[in-house]
């Protein structure tokens, strides 16, 4: 497999962006992206989003947005994997240049939420829609279930979980694209309406509009552009039982585990080799999970690694510094690719108020549902 | 929920019928075509137990548009008797007052109904016993 380098970002700014539409958004972050990276054309690309036809009506999401970013007749395909899409695009991305098929390649992601659909229905159907969404469970839903599994397992407390929330939204106050650029306290995430028991609205993340876009390179072209050169050390990827009920454990994400063992496999780095990590917060509960599933912390004391600080951006291994999705926002499909980069400009030491010290490596976990399904991303700063 | 779907999962959601592997013994809800564990593809039917205990469970409070005159209701994951668990709606309680370990049985009741004028879907909820 030949080396793969991160040579270009674009983003939009998340949140209800009304004034743009779905192929808008995406283009945006796309043009962004190329300029960035200052290439003159494309190999392929990857297009990640969760639910376009459920969303606005349209399918076809790889043909219509080479068309519209003037790239047509590219070889670009959408990649599905509900709210990881743009994850796994970047990971075909990665495979696409890793296998010596192409040299240039773009992954994104975009998600349009706010153009009127029923949106709770459209994220149900990650879910099981035959023994979980047919009974009338939501995403909310399937955390809190999850969420209080874990505090009558674990004794994780209802203020651990808003602990994430203060923390995600301290560090998205000073994140420009973010949706909701603001602190909250304590009382404020505890006491706010409750959603689906105990998780209340300030637990949830967002519904945003958004789009994001990597261009990826050989390191022959890499090399040629005199930048930081930031590479993809590590990329795992893996699946578990669709309906949470299924798991052996409902605490347990499985699928992430085992996607961040493949990539630390890959990379040749451990759990305490990671500077920063942007993590799939959609709901307070996940990003506890997450920090045991990475290995971070030992299984079941994610809650009090998080009250102890040690995820701040002071901490030992500061979370989300871009605000994760809790803040920043959640364009389901083009989350993935905006985790990438945030770890991107803090390795490039382009982060600005929320930039952490001597970043060297940092990691990407994106996942699907309520977690079957999880890729997971090293990148180091050569 | 297109009503073709919805008939072919009855035997599933009107008797309980779930598969038993015929390699190693699991049974699957609904019947699977390919075991996970041992990858036997012979399965007997059985009839799932009604009586089982909350292992997790939540209050929804904001619902999809189908379920939304039911706010708030609760749903749990229930593990039957049996081992086998399943994701259903708790009913006739005060959601407030469950807790995990609950005792509950099965029952058969409407679910939901597919559109404004369109046919009612029926299946099963828990109640606590
Ligand atoms: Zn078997």
């Amino acid at each position: 497999m030949r080396d793969v380098y991160v040579i270009g970002c674009g983003m939009t700014k998340f949140g209800e962006i009304w004034e743009s539409s779905f192929r808008d958004l995406f283009v945006e972050a796309g043009l962004k992206a190329i300029k960035d990276a200052g290439v003159d054309h494309l190999d392929s690309m990857y297009v990640g989003t969760m639910t376009s036809g459920l969303f606005i009506g349209q399918e076809h999401v790889g043909a219509l947005m080479a068309d519209y970013l003037g790239m047509a007749p590219i070889p670009a395909v959408r990649v599905e994997s509900a709210c990881c899409s743009s994850g796994m695009a970047l990971r075909m991305g990665f495979l696409d240049i890793a296998s010596g098929n192409s040299d240039v390649v773009l992954a994104g992601g975009v998600e349009k939420m706010n153009d009127g659909a029923d949106v709770t229905y459209a994220l149900s159907t990650a879910a099981d829609q035959e023994y979980e969404v047919y009974q009338g469970i939501t995403f909310p839903g399937l955390y809190a279930l999850i969420a209080r599994a874990h505090m009558n397992k674990y004794g994780t407390t209802r203020k651990q979980l808003a602990q994430v929330a203060v923390k995600n939204h301290h560090n998205g106050s000073m994140n420009p694209n973010a949706q909701f650029p603001r602190e909250v306290t304590l009382e404020q995430v505890m006491n706010a309406t409750l959603v689906a028991d105990p998780l209340t609205i300030l637990d949830s993340s967002p519904v945003s509009d958004g789009g994001a876009c990597v261009i990826l390179a050989s390191e022959e072209i890499a090399k040629k552009l005199q930048k930081p050169m930031i590479k993809i050390i590590g990329s795992g990827a893996a699946t578990d039982f669709l309906a949470l009920h299924q798991r052996e454990d409902i605490t347990a994400l499985k699928a992430v585990k085992v996607s961040a063992e493949r990539a630390y496999k890959m990379a040749g780095v451990k759990p305490s080799d990671i500077d920063i990590a942007e993590v799939h917060d959609c709901f307070t509960i996940a990003e506890i999970c997450i920090l045991e599933e990475l290995g971070f912390c030992e299984k079941g004391q994610g809650g009090k690694f998080t009250e102890q600080g040690h995820t701040s951006l002071e901490g030992k291994i500061p979370v989300n510094t871009s605000g994760g999705l809790k803040s920043k926002g959640h364009p389901v499909g083009a989350t993935g690719v905006a985790q990438v980069i945030e770890v991107v400009e803090q390795l490039s030491g382009k982060a600005g108020q929320r930039q952490v010290k001597n970043v060297k490596i940092g990691l990407a976990q994106n996942m699907g549902g309520s977690g079957a399904s999880s890729v997971t991303h090293i990148f180091s700063l050569m | 929920m297109p009503s073709p779907r919805y008939r072919r999962e009855m035997p599933q959601r009107y008797r309980l019928e779930a598969g038993k592997c015929k390699g190693c013994g699991k049974i699957f809800f609904p019947p699977r075509l390919i075991c996970n564990k041992c990858s036997s593809q012979n399965f007997e039917k059985v009839t799932l137990p009604e009586n089982g205990k909350i292992i997790t469970f939540t209050i929804i409070r904001v619902a999809p548009q189908q379920f939304e005159a039911e706010v708030p209701y609760a749903i749990a994951i229930v593990e039957l008797e049996n081992g086998v668990r399943i994701t259903t709606q708790v009913v006739d309680c005060d959601p407030e007052k469950l807790e995990i370990g609950n005792s509950v049985k099965l029952v058969f009741r409407k679910v939901q109904a597919e559109g404004k004028t369109g046919i009612i879907l029926y299946g099963y909820k828990a109640v606590l016993v």
